[in-house]
Order: C-alpha cells, then structure tokens, then sequence
C-alpha cells in the first residue's frame, strides 16, 4: 500500500472503554488506545482473549458510548453526530462481520430476508423485483447461488453460513467493514475459502477492514499493518510483515514465539520467550512512540533508546 | 497382538448413527494402532469422525450409535465387548480423557480438589483425605500455583488456562496407560496453549502414557505428534511417522490441509483452498469420498475406493495416485518445498548413519 498518500478512514483517539466505572470490579478493557486506518487497507487486531480486541471493535462501530476518547470515521466524531442523517449514513457506511455463523443468524428468517434486511431498512431498493435481483447478486458475489435465497440458516454449512453473514455485511455498500474472528469458528479448508473471497471483495470493493483474530498467521496473511492489544493497551503497530520478522516489544515477541508452526524440524526447534506482564504496570508513563518509520512501540521516555537500539539492530532505521 | 509395544489396536470399526433421516455413516471401515509411550494425533475437519472414534474407543457414544463392525483391543480385551459396569472400571482408569472445552467439562457445584479426587476414590477406594493429599500432588504437577490454598476453590474462580489444568490433573491422577486429548488446547489462547502443550509433553515422559491427540490445527501436531493420522469423511485416508506427513504427503487431501494453512512467510493474492464441503454422510459418495473436491482425481476415483498404497514400513495412503498405472502429477508448490526439505533432511541423515555404521561393525568386531 502507498502510505505516503494515503488518507485516513478512521481515527480512534486516546479511547478508553471502562465497564462498572467507580465500582469495586471496575473493568478497564481499553485503556487509552489510539491508532489510524487507512482507506483500502487491512488493520489487523491481535491479541489474547481479555486483551480488548473484540471490545475496541464493538466500541467503533460505536455499540458502546466510550468513557472518554474520541472516534472519527470519514472525519466526523461518530459519539456526536449533528443529524440523523449522519447517523444513518455512519450506520450504513460501517458494516460488522461476526464471529459465529451460528449465532449470529436468525434461524427464522430465511436468507433472502437475512440479507434483504439492511436493504429494506435504508431503503435501498426500488421495488420488489429490485430487492430480489439485489440479493441474488450478493448471494453470487459471496460465492452462493440464487436459490439458497428461500432457504433457512439451518440448511447452510459453516462456511455457508459465514458466506451468508459477508453477503448481509455487503448489502448497504459499506466502505468499511469491521470482521471479528471471521473464521475462527470454521475448518482450515473452509477458512482459507472464507479469506480468499474477503481479500477479492476487498480488491472489488475497495473496501477497508478491521479484522480482529488470534490466529496470528491468519492475520498476518491478510493484513497490510497490524496492532498488538495486551490488557487494554496498544503495545505495538507496524506492517504485517515488519511485526512479524522484527518485533520489537517483547510481548509481542513472546505471542509470535507461542504460535505453533506446521513444521515438525521448526517444532523441534522452536524456542519460546515468555513475557512478564508486570513489567508494565511499574508507575512509568507510557505512550506509542514511533521508533522507527511507521513502527510504532508503546514505550516511557527511557525505554526509547532501548527500543531505537532493536530497530537499529534489525536494521530498521540507520544509526 | 501383532505388535508387542502396541497398546491399543482398533480393527474395522465402523459406527453408523440412526437418525429421522437414515443411518449417518460416521466412521467407516477405520483401523489403528497405539503404540506404548508414543503420541498420535489423528487430524481431520469437523464432521471427519476423529471425536467419534475416540468416543467409541471410551465407550461414550451417544445411544444412537450403532458400532456395526469392527473391534477396539486394549491389552488383549475387546474393548466393544465389555458391558457398561466394566467400561466404568476401565474409563478414568487405564483409559481417560482430557475433553476440549475446559469451562463445561467441570462440576461448578464441587470444589476442584474433591474433583481431582474422585477418581481415586472411585476407581481405587481411596479414603478422602489420601485421595485429596494426591490431589493435591496432582495440582503441584500440573503446575497450579498455590496449591495449597487453592485445593477449596470452585472452577469459576480460575481461568481458563488454569481450569484445563485442573481437567488435565483429574485425567492423570490414576496414571492411565492410554490418554485421550480431544482438541485440548483449542479453547485457549496460543501462550496458555503452548504452556498446556509443554505440560503434556513432560507429564508423557514423567508417566509414559499414550496419547490419541485430536485436534485440526497442524501446528500443534506437528509440535506434539510422533504419529499422524489424517481423517476424511469417516476414513483415514493417510498415516505415517510425523515426518512423513508433514514432509512427504502422498493424499492429495492432507496436500489441500497442509497447503490452506497460511504460515508465517505466505504470502500472495489468494490461498490455495480446497474447493466444496465434506460430503454428506448420510449417503456417501462411492469411490473415494474427496473425489468430488481433488483436483488431482483420476477416472477411477469416482468408481472404486482406494486402497491403502505402501509408501514406507511406517507410511501409507489411500489414493489412487499411488497405483504403479497412475499417472505422475506434481503435487501444489508448498508441497514440493515440504518435500525438497524431506529430502535433505534424509540426505544429512544418511550422512550421519554412514559415518557411524563403521563404527557399530569395529564394536560388533570386538
């Protein structure tokens, strides 16, 4: 992707999402985070179950009003829209794929209606026939055929279903999509179905994704940069492939040490570091410093020369 | 027995389940063995009968199932044979099972030491306090930190992580011969995965159990595994040492699963993914069952049912592309590379043996 140009599609400002705010059990699942996302790339998301991933998407596509913090899609801040036609529009522009195919369609509708919905409620058809048409093409887009339309979700596979779920996410023509472990609850042979066919629409479309997942060489896959969240913070971002061959925080050294390679000579091999958390919480203001170019840490003030070190040994940046 | 180190034999097992619709033919035709002391991992998407055949194996098949053929030898018994009073002895005993998702597998009402416990107290006739004193042994090894005070608390008040543990201790506490993983780790995140992993592994040496590994993530196989077996709509379609799979596939199904999983340097516009859905097997298909999906299948393929072809003492497959007739296809790129690797893998181990057979004939001399 050129960066150089590139204009911004959202902006997530010093967010920060309490849940139980002033109570004993006070949760902080973001903890100020900030980061931008391009027009037309692919923002990956990883993290631990606990980390806030999942909860940073929820908060912008705006599920949750935010403690404090600012989101700003297209420009506008999607906490304070002046009219409801911002509103409808926002809603309309930012489409969410989710986890379970299962779950998340309603078994009593069929599929033509699931996909129909977000049509019928912008009004985006102009007649019955148009509708009809409207779905039969997305069903074909998502690599379905006409005549599932009449069917129930329970005639569907997994990987269908998940079809199903994009075809549904496409139909508003949103510009940015945010997909919440899209295929972790499908098989290997179907996920990389499911992948392909989001990379194409991607091409097709133009589309931008926030595509959240702990299959970290899934996301590496499809990303262009990628954002690593450890207890409600923004430890690191940088370039899908940047992160992955030169870490520079040592949690995400430690996570991309853990995933299991299909390579028994590497498995044999591998060695993995383990990561202190506590080293975080030791009173030290920490921000994302940009350490080298478009690789951004999350560092106090006397860790930069530390982390400018690992850059320069990695050859990142020149003395 | 044909083989003294195995432990477990399974023979022609064949399970049908009754359903409104027909008899689903889970399992067909499926024949393994478990050697002592070693790791197989049987790998296959959903729906391929892998937690089939190990439910079989525990004797907990839903009351639909019915095992039409085949038998399930441990140490002489047929396991198919036993009633349900002596498969009670036998399950949490010689045969145990860690089961995949840790958050339902514990009693919520009971605190975790008396779960370890019971089996003890089952199966050996333990007193109470014994039972939890070993229990709490148990707890130490698997790494449970702060035993001591923990033995009272209830599942809810431990992670995740921890709570496989705890399933993971309760499996153990009677020493089985033979240890079922049914996707252990799946539930978990890939740190707490790789520490339950290590755990396993060390408490194998520590016990020298068997393990049946299942599990759809080739990483985590190609980490634990001695031996795989790579199941497709009720078969096994290949099996071999771990290097033999992972390096020298032969089934065009196990190149489509090595191939779809993206590794840490793919790259590119798109996936190589295996086109269609698993056949229905409520009626499956005759001939080979991934015909329909290979696009390496031959005439024959949607005909007559492959036999398991020999590619080494150790490896074997079912695909007709092993008959001497077949003709030569090149398997996917990454499966070449995984290949090429295979053969200077092999071509540095020669070297080693070559340099120390001289050696074993001088001693043989002396």
């Amino acid at each position: 992707m050129d960066y150089e140009n590139a204009e911004k599609i959202l902006e997530v400002k010093h967010l920060k999402q309490y849940f139980n705010v002033g109570k004993a059990d006070e949760v902080r699942a973001v903890d100020d985070i900030s980061f931008d996302i391009y027009k037309g790339e692919t923002f990956g998301l990883v993290g631990e179950s606990g980390s806030g991933k999942t909860t940073t998407g929820r908060a912008i596509i705006h599920l949750y009003e935010p403690t404090s913090g600012e989101i700003l899609f297209d420009g506008k801040n999607v906490d304070s829209f002046t009219s409801k036609k911002d509103q409808r529009d926002f809603r309309q522009e930012m489409q969410m794929i989710f986890q379970d195919p299962y779950a998340s369609l309603n078994p009593r509708m069929k599929v033509k209606d699931i996909v129909a919905e977000g049509i019928d409620i912008n009004h985006l058809a102009k007649d019955d026939a148009d509708r009809t048409k409207q779905v039969e093409d997305l069903l074909e887009t998502v690599g379905l055929n006409k005549d599932h339309s009449s069917r129930y979700p329970h005639e569907f596979s997994g990987g269908q279903r998940q079809r199903i779920g994009i075809a549904r996410a496409l139909a508003v023509n949103p510009k940015f999509v945010i997909a919440d472990e899209p295929i972790s609850a499908l098989d290997v042979s179907i996920q990389a179905q499911v992948v392909n066919l989001m990379k194409q629409l991607q091409r097709e479309q133009g589309l931008t994704y926030l595509f959240i997942a702990h299959d970290l060489s899934m996301v590496k896959y499809i990303s262009d940069r990628i954002g690593v969240m450890h207890y409600g913070r923004m430890l690191e971002i940088a370039d899908a492939d940047e992160i992955y061959a030169h870490p520079l925080h040592d949690y995400t050294k430690s996570l991309l040490s853990a995933v299991p390679v299909p390579d028994p000579e590497f498995e044999r091999t591998r060695e993995e570091i383990a990561y202190d958390g506590s080293q975080e919480n030791d009173g030290k203001e920490r921000h994302l410093v940009e350490i080298a170019p478009r690789h951004w840490v999350r560092a106090a003030k006397d860790e930069i020369f530390l982390y400018k070190q690992r850059a320069q040994e990695a050859s990142l940046i020149k003395e | 027995m044909d083989n003294e180190k195995d432990i477990l034999e399974v023979r022609n097992l064949q399970v049908n389940f009754k359903t409104y619709a027909g008899d689903v033919k889970a399992i067909r035709n499926v024949s393994f063995d478990l050697r002592k002391g070693e790791t197989l991992a049987i790998v296959g998407e959903s729906g391929s009968g892998k937690s089939v055949t190990t439910r079989t194996i525990m004797g907990l098949n839903a009351s639909n199932a019915d095992i039409t053929s085949g038998s399930i030898v441990y140490k002489g018994q047929d396991l198919l044979k036993k009633s349900e009073k002596e498969m009670q002895a036998i399950r949490g005993q010689d045969i145990a099972e860690i089961f995949q998702d840790p958050m339902t597998s514990l009693d919520p009402t009971m605190k975790i030491g008396r779960q370890i416990a019971e089996p003890l107290m089952v199966h050996k006739g333990m007193k109470k306090e014994k039972a939890l004193a070993q229990a709490l042994e148990m707890m130490k090894l698997v790494g449970i930190t702060d035993a001591e005070n923990r033995i009272n608390d209830y599942p809810h008040q431990f992670s995740g992580g921890m709570r496989q543990r705890i399933v993971i201790a309760i499996a153990l506490i009677n020493y089985p011969e033979v240890l079922i993983a049914d996707e252990p780790t799946t539930a978990l995140d890939v740190t707490i995965q790789s520490q339950i992993l290590h755990l396993m592994k060390e408490l194998q040496d520590k016990i020298s159990t068997s393990i049946i590994f299942i599990t759809h993530d080739l990483g985590v196989v190609a980490g634990m595994a001695d031996r795989v077996a790579v199941m497709y709509a009720g078969k096994i379609v290949e099996y071999g040492t771990v290097d033999e799979i992972f390096y020298n596939p032969k089934h065009p199904y196990t190149w489509g699963l090595l191939s779809s999983m993206p590794t840490l340097d793919s790259s590119g516009d798109s996936l190589p993914s295996i086109p269609g859905t698993p056949p229905d097997l409520l009626d499956p298909p005759t001939g080979d069952a991934f015909a329909a999906r290979n696009a390496y299948a031959l005439k024959i393929d949607t005909e007559q049912e492959p036999p398991f072809f020999k590619v080494s003492d150790t490896h074997y497959a079912a695909t007709w592309l092993l008959h001497p007739d077949a003709p030569k296809v090149t398997p996917p790129a990454q499966i070449v590379e995984r290949q090429e690797k295979y053969a200077t893998m092999q071509k540095a181990w020669l070297k080693t043996q070559q340099s120390t057979t001289p050696v074993e004939e001088e001693e043989e001399q002396q």
